[in-house]
């Protein structure tokens, strides 16, 4: 169960030696899946070009983005292989690349519902949404497959510089416009940060490939400064997208202040990717994880949990509490990146998959408590009071999505979190794990607040409302399937098991 | 196969209470006593049916009265593995008996989303039932912390908001973040003992019987047990986790507090009873002292606090903690007679412990209030409840001819000759019960009346459920032969686990 440190990069060389030299079919079909991301994307623009039709807009993303999830199916015939010295697809990336396609297929539903129609909604531009988060997608989609620091820095911009647009797309309210300034600025900075690590890291080891650098920093044993020095800065550029703390102060106002649909895009697909290319990097340099770094992301990981949970606990704005939420979510992932072996790529894996279904239907409940867009979205809690006696199904999903979140039996949720602590368990963390049982007992706190909220005395106000026929809507129902599978997964977790096992194998060996 | 269906009928019934509220709030309560009084029947009969000589005993692969057994994930070799021996029969009859109860006492006490309670309720019911029947790890932990957000609900919505800023809400967060975040521990101590049975055997497993096989060195053993006791602690509730316990109890609405006391303690009981001991006998009993410690003192400061309060349900709710020291005295004394006088106990505390909660929601419902200080002088404006009420606080003292002396007197009498100390200690604790149960009586329903007016008299379903209960528990205290003998291979069992290591520490510490 344990990595060998020695075979993985050599298999990986291997791979690229024999398929560097020609692009072939089996390539193509590789990629399959990015590059009709991609095609749909130049469709969709010059649709818009032709003509500014919303549906037809959304229909053609969402077709687009239903194609790119079927084709996953001859790309996973065709994996494992490297695509240029730049990408790698294997089934770890695959299983990643559908994650990103389906929170992205979902956002897109819930933009949908969010815009409005012809009479009320979104008073500007409505279609270059559409446009960013498929760019936005088709970068996740390189960060999943990078395996070369060029590759994780193209996958990583592409990834980011859309989601500027995104969080700022309501530029006429000033707090989304704050949002989007202040998470391209800090932003920016991450990325200063990162390439600052990958010139260190190069100066070092002499190449980019994410297996070289390991071969070389496990060849010379004891890492040079420069080294470390290297992986520490590119960990807070890294640490910045993912909002770990020290590096989390954006978070709560970008979730904030960007439209509802868009914070689920980024608390969902955009962090994902971050965070496996980061998985990548640290699992597949194996010298990465030891020593000094080790413990700087042990502190990282206690603080992102303690700190994320204490900010949550008093926050009376949904959007924020989630935010924090998910500071602390990154914490508990962590561990399991910290223990580095045995279980740890799986577990990653059941967690990201459950915390994507768990956000998605969090968010999906504001975008629609939110929908049609009205100029100010629905995130105070005092709006959600008495919620349950007026919707009772957008209650009852918000109400698996809080349990999920605090990680209780019957939902997928603790099935993610029953993996980290069995990952804990196994590598013997147990600092870690006293701090996420601590986590868990505050973060428990907020959960239910939200929770008991939904279910108080309805009060005299009615500020904002979902539409009473939100079932009928696809966002709607998007979000009943979400709240069945994160039912179906915490009573049945099989399936998801299997699938993500045998995503991690072809990673292993 | 009949086993899944004691844990599906409340499942399935809370669901069709749910749907049922469209059409009135009548329909609920009759689906939701229907499904209690088929899960109580079902129950009993399969108490009739089974042969309970068949109980896990050390040295062999466990043997059950009835067994089921279906795998569910398959990755870490996790079952949906139900058992039940005599303790677990037992437990589940207790369940459905107060299952019928809680419904029946809600009948006027709830009357807004008369479904979604009785979904709650039912659902808490089905989840103690999984509890009690789960013998795979993983199952058990799942149905352990299944169970907390129904209760949550229960209290935080159909609660009674409480006094000095007390709200439910508040109480109900308590209990779930005591239990919640002690749970977590009992999580990561059954994955540490699940890998250490793995690093020897090379298997994943959470089944109990292959885990009962576990070798593990002493410091190992010991800092799993205490994960598992601390999760048990909380619930059971030893003393100092016992602080959600009052608040929860005050709180909660009369079904809630009838399940918190009837049965949710037991749960902490039955697992170190199932699990705590078998699965860690030596460092259970190298705890042994430290848990008679914990359970002396909860005795007395139960009793002493009990004696303290003006609310009438946070007063039993600290009677409880002094009547579950006695429990946890006889689980670790290692003596067969102080173990089956463990179980007469938790069923005597869980009739007479749920009656007199009864009782004081059929109170609260004629005079709204659970201060003592504004009651006095009740026994001339009520017939028949005081009267009853001063049998169940005469039950709740020990008073021989009633369930709770047959079980104190066992669990003294067992423990005494291994720990004659801390017995004789314990046995001051009954006389600390005749006080604050006759002080209770006293402030109650004697002394000068508030007002004359005469209270609304009980009626057949109040009557019913009290008498009931007041009938079971002579009958227990009388003739307690049948728990004994259904019982009496499961705590061979353990007596055996625990007894076989508890000698040779017993004779250097005391």
């Amino acid at each position: 169960m344990a990595f060998n440190s020695g075979s993985v990069p050599l298999s990986l060389n291997s791979h690229r030696a024999v398929c560097n030299m020609e692009f072939t079919t089996q390539h193509l079909l590789a990629l399959l899946p990015l590059l009709v991301v991609c095609a749909t994307i130049v469709v969709v623009m010059l649709a818009i070009a032709w003509r500014r039709n919303h549906s037809q807009t959304f229909v053609l993303s969402g077709l687009g983005l239903n194609l790119a999830l079927l084709s996953l199916i001859p790309a996973v015939k065709a994996t494992p292989l490297a695509v240029t010295s730049l990408l790698l697809v294997d089934n770890f990336a695959n299983f990643y690349i559908g994650l990103i396609l389906v929170a992205t297929l979902a956002c897109v539903t819930l933009v949908h519902a969010y815009m409005g129609d012809d009479k009320v909604g979104f008073p500007g531009n409505r279609d270059e949404l559409y446009l960013l988060i498929l760019l936005a997608a088709a970068g996740g989609i390189v960060l999943v497959c990078a395996q070369h620091l060029a590759g994780l820095f193209i996958g990583l911009e592409l990834l980011s510089v859309p989601v500027y647009g995104m969080v700022a797309y309501a530029f006429f309210n000033k707090r989304s416009l704050e949002a989007g300034i202040k998470y391209m600025v800090l932003s920016a900075a991450g990325s200063a940060f990162l390439l600052f690590g990958m010139a260190l890291l190069y100066a070092d080891a002499g190449t980019l490939s994410f297996a070289g650098i390991g071969a070389k920093l496990a060849a010379t044993g004891a890492q040079s400064a420069m080294a470390q020095l290297g992986l520490g800065m590119m960990l807070v550029g890294l640490a910045f997208k993912l909002s770990l703390v020290p590096f989390h102060l954006w978070t709560p106002d970008v979730y904030e202040g960007a439209p509802a649909p868009v914070a689920a895009f980024l608390a969902t697909a955009s962090k994902v990717a971050v965070f496996v290319v980061m998985v990548r990097l640290f699992l597949l340099s194996p010298a990465a994880n030891e020593g000094l770094l080790t413990t700087v992301l042990s502190v990282i990981a206690v603080a992102s949990i303690l700190v994320g949970n204490l900010l949550a606990l008093l926050q009376n704005n949904l959007k924020r509490l989630l935010g924090y939420s998910s500071i602390a979510h990154f914490g508990y992932l962590l561990i399991a990146v910290i223990a580095g072996h045995g279980l740890a790529v799986e577990a990653v894996g059941v967690y990201l998959a459950t915390y994507v279904l768990t956000s998605l239907g969090a968010f999906g409940v504001i975008t629609l408590m939110s929908t049609p867009y009205s100029g100010r979205d629905a995130d105070a809690l005092y709006e959600y009071r008495g919620l349950f006696w007026r919707r009772p199904y957008l209650t009852a999903v918000l109400t698996v999505m809080m349990l999920s979140l605090a990680g209780i039996p019957l939902t997928s949720g603790f099935i993610g979190k029953f993996y980290v602590i069995m990952v804990g368990v196994q590598s013997h963390q147990w600092w870690l794990l006293a701090a996420m049982v601590l986590g868990s007992a505050i973060g428990v706190f907020y959960y239910l607040r939200v929770m008991v909220t939904l279910f108080l005395v309805e009060p005299n106000l009615h500020r904002h409302d979902a539409p009473f026929n939100w079932g009928q809507r696809t966002g709607g129902l998007m979000l009943v399937a979400v709240a069945l599978l994160a039912f179906f997964l915490g009573v049945y977790p099989q399936p998801l098991l299997e699938l993500v096992q045998h995503s991690t194998m072809a990673l292993i060996h | 196969m009949i086993l899944p269906w004691l844990i599906l009928i409340p499942f399935i019934g809370g669901l069709l209470c749910w749907q049922a509220e469209r059409f009135g709030n009548t329909l609920p309560r009759w689906i939701a006593l229907l499904s209690m009084v088929l899960l109580f029947g079902l129950s009993l009969w399969l108490w009739t049916t089974g042969d309970f000589s068949r109980a896990p005993v050390p040295g062999a692969d466990p043997v059950w009265a009835h067994e089921f057994k279906v795998l569910w994930i398959e990755r870490f070799g996790i079952t949906i593995h139900l058992a039940m021996d005599g303790l677990s029969v037992l437990m589940i009859v207790l369940t459905g008996l107060l299952g019928v109860l809680s419904v029946l006492c809600s009948w006027n006490e709830i009357q807004n989303r008369v479904g979604f309670f009785h979904l709650n309720l039912l659902w808490i019911l089905g989840g103690v039932v999984g509890v009690f029947l789960a013998i795979d790890l993983f199952l058990f932990f799942f149905f352990w912390e299944m169970m907390l957000v129904p209760m949550y609900f229960l209290i935080a919505l159909w609660g009674h908001s409480g006094s000095k800023g007390n709200t439910r809400i508040n109480a109900a967060t308590k209990f779930f973040i005591y239990t919640q975040a002690s749970g977590l521990i009992m999580l990561i101590a059954i994955l540490g003992l699940v890998f250490v049975n793995y690093s020897s055997t090379g298997v994943i497993t959470f089944n109990y019987a292959d885990l009962l096989k576990t070798k593990m060195s002493e410091g190992t053993e010991y800092i799993l047990m205490l994960g598992f006791f601390i999760a048990f602690a909380v619930k059971f509730p030893v003393v100092p986790f016992h602080s959600w316990l009052p608040d929860a109890h005050a709180q909660a609405p009369t079904a809630g507090s009838v399940d918190l006391a009837g049965i949710l303690l037991k749960t902490a009981a039955y697992g170190l009873l199932r699990f705590a001991l078998p699965l860690f006998p030596h460092a259970s009993a190298e705890f042994a002292t430290i848990a008679m410690y914990l359970g002396v003192f909860a005795i007395i400061y139960g009793a002493l606090l009990s004696f303290a309060q003006t609310d009438i349900k946070r007063l039993i709710a600290y009677s409880s903690v002094s009547h579950m020291g006695f429990v946890l005295i006889a689980i670790y004394s290692g003596s067969q007679i102080a173990l089956q006088g463990a179980v007469v106990q938790m069923i005597a505390h869980g009739l007479s412990a749920s009656a007199l909660f009864i009782l004081s929601g059929q109170l609260y419902e004629r005079l709204h209030t659970r201060d003592m200080r504004e009651m006095g002088g009740i026994w001339g404006r009520l017939p028949y409840l005081p009267a009853i009420s001063l049998f169940f606080a005469a039950a709740a003292l020990g008073l021989p001819g009633t369930g709770n002396f047959v079980g104190e007197f066992l669990i003294l009498i067992g423990a005494f000759k291994a720990f004659p100390w801390f017995t004789i200690v314990a046995a001051t604790g009954l006389v600390f019960g005749s006080v604050y149960s006759l002080i209770m009586i006293h402030r109650a329903y004697f002394g000068p009346t508030k007002s004359d007016d005469a209270l609304r008299g009980m009626n057949a379903r109040e009557m019913f459920m009290v008498l009931g209960l007041a009938v079971l528990l002579i009958l227990l205290g009388v003739y307690p032969q049948p728990i004994l003998d259904t019982s009496a291979a499961t705590m061979h069992g353990v007596q055996q686990w625990l007894g076989a290591a508890l000698p040779q520490l017993a004779s250097g510490s005391l």
